[in-house]
Formats: C-alpha cells, structure tokens, sequence
C-alpha cells in the first residue's frame, strides 16, 4: 500500500553474497548494529505517536485532575484527590454513570437476542441473504452524527413517527419522545440499538460461518432436533464471539456521546446525561479543566477496571481472541 | 489465526452450500421476521432520503406520503452549496492523513513485533493492544489540553494525529498475526536471493499482506468519517468542520427548515454508504479479525 519507496534500503539481489553462516564475531557486531536499527525505524514513529496522544494526555490528565484551575490555560494549586472526590459526589454525574449502565445493560439484553437471533436467520439459504445483511448493518457504519440528525427529524412532536402511529391508529400513545423526563432514556435506547444491533449481527454471524456445518449434521443423525443443535452445539460454539461482542458492546456504551449531544445535549435536566456529556458540559463547557480531567480519569478507569475484570473472569476461558492473547 | 483471511476469502455462502439439500421449513417465518426487522433498519432512512424530496409545506401536510410533486430544489440547493463541499473536503482530507499514518506506521510496528525475536517484544505488543481499551471519547478533554500546549488547536492535524494514534492498536492487533502467519521459508529464500530485512518486508511480506491492509484502512477510514467528539473539540472555525460537524450545525442553524435538513442530512449519508457498500467484506472481515485475531 502506501509503503514504497525507499529504494535505497533495498540492495539490490545480485550483488549480494549471502554471508558465510559461523563468521567471525566482529564481523556479526555490524548485522546486530544494523538490526538494532532497523527495529527502532520500524518502531519508533508508531510508539511515538501511540505514547504521545493515547497514553500521555491520560497520565497528564491524571495529573492536572489534581489541581485546581485557575484560568485558562494554568494550572492552580495542588488539591489532591479534591476534584476526584467532587466528581464523584456529585449527584448529576452519579446518575449520568447509572445511565450508561442501563445503556450497558439494555444493549445487552435487547441487541444481543436481536443479533443473535438475526444472524441464525441469516445463516439460513434464504434468497436475498447478502442484501438482507447490508441493510442491517448499514446504520453502523453511518456517521453517528447524522443518524441523530435524523431520529431528531424522525421523533419530532408532529413529526415522521408520530403521524405514522396516528395514522395506525395509535394516536393517544404518542409522547414527547425527547422532552419527556421519564422517556428521553428509553427512547435514546432505541436509537442506539437501530444503529448498533447491525455490528452484533455480523459478528455472531461471522462466528456462525465458524462452525463446521457437520457438527449440527452429525448432531441431527444422533436424532436432535433443530432447536437442540442450535442450544446445545451452536449456542455454545459462538461462546468465544458473544463474550467479545459483550466487551465491546460494554466499552461503547460507557462512551456513549454523539447521538446524545445532538438530541438532548444530555437534557431535560439531565435525564439523559450520559458520562462522556457529563466531561463535556462540566469540564469543557466551564472551563473547569482540572475537575474535568479528573472526570475524564475516572470514565476512563471505569472502563479499565471493567476491562481488566473481564479479562480475569470471562475472557480467559477463551484460547483465542486478540485481548486474550494480549492480555493473558 | 488466519481468521482475518479465512473470512476475507470465505465470503457469504461457503458454511451453506454443504446444506443445500435442508430446506428449512421455517422459511416463512424467516423472511418475515427478516423483513420486519430489516424494514425497522431501512425505514428511518428512506424517509430522510424521500422526504429531502419534499417542500416544508408537504412534509408538514404529511411526512408519511410520497412527494406529490418530487421537489428537486433541496438537494439542488445543498449540492451547490460550499457548505456541504468543503466539510466534505476537510473530512476526506483528515480521514486521509489519518490513514496513511495509521497503515504505514501500523505495518512498520506489526512488521517488527511479528518478524524479529528481541527482549521486551510482547512487552511492547500488550502496550498496544491495551490501547484497545482507550475511549477515544473520554480521552477527548486531556487530548484537547495537550493539543492547546503544543498549538494544534483548530487545525486538521489536531485530528487526524489523534485519530491515527487511537486507531493503531487495533490496526497492530489485526496485522501481526496476519504477518507471522506469512511462511518463515519466503523469509530465508528472500534472504538467501539476496534481499535485506528491510527489501523482504517491502517487495514481499507487504503485497502479501494486502487484504490485511485494506482491511485495517477501510477501519481508519471510516472511524475517522465518523467521528464527532474530537473535530467539535478542535475546531472552532466553521470552514475547517468536517462532515458530520457540518450535518449536526446545519441543523442548529437552519431548525426551521426541515427540508433542507433532511436534504444535507441524506447527502451526507451517501459517502459512507457508498463507501460501505464498496467495502463491506473488509469491514466485516476487519471486525471479525479483530474480535479472532
């Protein structure tokens, strides 16, 4: 791809002599040398980069969280755990962390039966499967942010779904989709799962094509019934794919932002406040950066713990898996 | 592993023409279930896309009927209108820099940590793939903090440099195993023609790696396209917003103006669909070589 160039690394084939395998020590000094530098060419630009703006704000940010904020841009006086502790006494980002739990907890439970169940469908001959497929998994891949334009349009008061649900005869069960205090969360519920149960679909349908089609075949010469080959033979098969979707399902729902931001900015009163517009309401907002980078180190070690937890517990039962092979 | 390139090469329909004989007696259900759900999925978007057809006036009459007449004018409007180009531009610009960098220095890592043997490489290797566990988004004040000291604020750069930065591990985590599955004989055989580390890794190990490649470019690229957090952060003049800032202030400035929302909105949906439809198979195998890495 992009990489080319760089003719002059390259000897060219003829004149080169392959060196005699046991040759003298200070003779192997220089391809060690060589080597030493080819490792650090190939390393350093990738590792400066990563270090510079994934790890280094975070640890910065640990740090500037201890102060207080004088103005912008200046660090105030040392204040310890104080802003940490603010953070986590305050009411409003209390119930922001308990929505991205229910978030969390409503994407399991609604988009992992949907794609699960999706994708066993499609698995199936059925005419039209490849484009049944990329319909179901075009939301993922669009812009969050114009899906929430949209939904925006979409839930409107008079807007598209209520003159559908009038029309349908369901008139009085219209609400304020986005203004209701006691609905707001449940319907950006359902805006996260029409974008994301595409993404659990095509993973569980990827781990379905896995599965050697022989063992249900061998499964229904032993006498099961579909249902009991898709239980106990199937189910248990696409264990290792479930439990990543589950990771990174969680990991997104703790950083929800975007299609929150443009349709409620977190409101009414907080009602659908999640904790990544918690960070940016009271961090950027205000520019209260060191309460807000200690706000920004503790989403980000509720995730680390979260992960590390689901490391020890869950991942390890798996052999395979990029995490499980990172991490264990 | 292989899993990245078992998929990629598998496509639809291998798993299902060892059953061909089964037919399901459930096909009934299964379209229909299928239909209903995928009609939930598609719904939503054609009506932004028919109504974008619509004047304000008709889409308040009734949002739900056909445009009667089609009205071509918001569209019209839109795309002769530098305020879809130009974040169209900017977000093309940044989602390219960002996948340069992420695909050129991701290769050069993965390279390194799949083809030398020395101290502290998986060390390094899970130094990385930890990074898989940094939310971009809660990382988007510190990263702000840092982009004020050393003067990226409201430039592409302040973009595309964290966005690579972020996109890395997971490049790193798909690459690796793809390149240390590559036969060490091609290695030895390419030393033995004469060819250095660096000539091996250049004329054979990356063309042999390419749908590895693609596949982790189509992940930066499109994880660049839609990310909304860090360019709302960094920019604050409106002439360098990209797309989906553009969408999400367009309809800020112009909220009355419903149709013209749903115009710009449905326009700026088509790069990514298109892009989608184009690469789909490397997407999908992306996400799943990463989850099977």
């Amino acid at each position: 791809m992009a990489v080319a160039g760089d003719k002059d690394l390259d000897v060219p084939r003829a004149e080169l002599v392959p060196a005699p395998r046991a040759a003298a020590p200070s003779r192997r000094a220089r391809p060690r040398l060589r080597r030493r530098t080819e490792l650090v060419v190939l390393l350093a630009p990738a590792l400066a980069l990563f270090v510079g703006f994934v790890l280094l704000p975070i640890v910065l940010a640990a740090w500037d969280g201890m102060h207080k904020w004088t103005g912008f841009g200046s660090l105030g006086p040392f204040a310890g755990l104080y802003n940490y502790r603010l953070v986590l006494s305050d009411p409003v980002f209390r119930e922001s962390f308990v929505h991205n739990v229910i978030i969390v907890i409503a994407s399991i439970v609604i988009q992992l039966p949907l794609g699960l169940g999706m994708a066993l469908l499609l698995n199936r001959r059925i005419r039209g499967r490849a484009f049944l497929r990329t319909l179901a998994f075009a939301p993922f891949v669009l812009p969050y942010a114009t899906t929430a334009v949209m939904w925006l349009l979409l839930l409107q008061p008079g807007g598209f779904l209520d003159q559908v649900m009038k029309a349908a005869g369901l008139g009085g069960l219209i609400q304020l989709w986005l203004a209701n205090l006691h609905l707001v969360l449940y319907t950006m519920i359902v805006v996260l799962t029409w974008q994301f149960f595409g993404f659990a679909m095509i993973l569980m349908l990827a781990g379905l094509q896995g599965i050697p089609a022989e063992l249900r075949e061998a499964a229904a010469l032993d006498g099961a019934s579909g249902w009991q080959a898709t239980w106990r033979i199937t189910l248990p098969l696409l264990g290792p794919t479930i439990r990543i979707w589950l990771f990174l399902s969680v990991v997104g729902s703790l950083q929800v932002f975007d299609q929150v931001w443009i349709m409620t900015g977190g409101g009414p009163a907080n009602a659908s406040s999640t904790m990544v517009t918690y960070l940016v309401q009271h961090g950027f907002q205000s520019y209260e950066f060191g309460y807000g980078s200690a706000v920004a180190v503790i989403i980000f070690l509720i995730c680390f713990i979260f992960a590390l937890l689901y490391q020890r517990f869950v991942l390890r039962r798996d052999t395979r898996g990029a995490l499980t092979r990172a991490v264990g | 592993m292989s899993d990245v390139s078992t998929i990629l090469a598998a496509g639809p329909g291998t798993q299902s023409r060892r059953r061909r004989r089964r037919v399901s007696p459930l096909t009934p259900v299964t379209y229909l279930t299928a239909l209903v759900l995928v009609g939930v999925t598609v719904v939503p978007l054609l009506f932004v896309f028919v109504d974008g057809f619509k004047s304000n006036a008709q889409i308040n009459s009734s949002a739900t009927a056909l445009p009667h007449p089609w009205v071509t004018g918001n569209y019209a409007q839109i795309l002769t209108s530098a305020a879809f180009w130009q974040p169209l531009e900017n977000s093309a610009v940044i989602a390219a820099i960002a996948t340069v960098l992420v695909v050129v220095l991701g290769a050069m890592a993965a390279f390194a940590l799949s083809r030398y043997a020395f101290r502290g490489r998986e060390g390094l290797f899970l130094l990385f793939a930890v990074g898989l566990l940094f939310p971009i988004n809660a990382a988007a004040l510190p990263l702000y903090l840092m982009l004020d000291k050393i003067g990226l604020l409201d430039s592409p750069l302040g973009v595309a440099l964290p966005e690579a930065a972020f996109g890395l591990p997971i490049t790193i985590v798909i690459l690796r195993p793809f390149m240390r599955e590559i036969p060490g004989e091609l290695e030895d055989a390419a030393v033995v023609d004469g060819a250095t580390r660096i000539g091996f890794f250049l004329r054979i190990l990356l063309p042999l790696s390419r749908p590895a490649l693609v596949t982790v470019a189509v992940l930066a690229f499109v994880q660049s396209w839609n990310q909304y957090l860090i360019p709302l952060l960094v920019f604050t003049s409106q002439g360098r917003f990209t797309l989906p800032l553009a969408v999400a202030n367009f309809q800020t400035q112009y909220a009355q103006n419903t149709a013209s929302i749903l115009a710009f909105t449905a326009l700026s949906m088509l790069p990514a669909l298109g892009c989608f439809i184009f690469a789909q198979r490397h997407l999908v195998g992306g996400f799943t070589g990463a989850v099977k890495g």
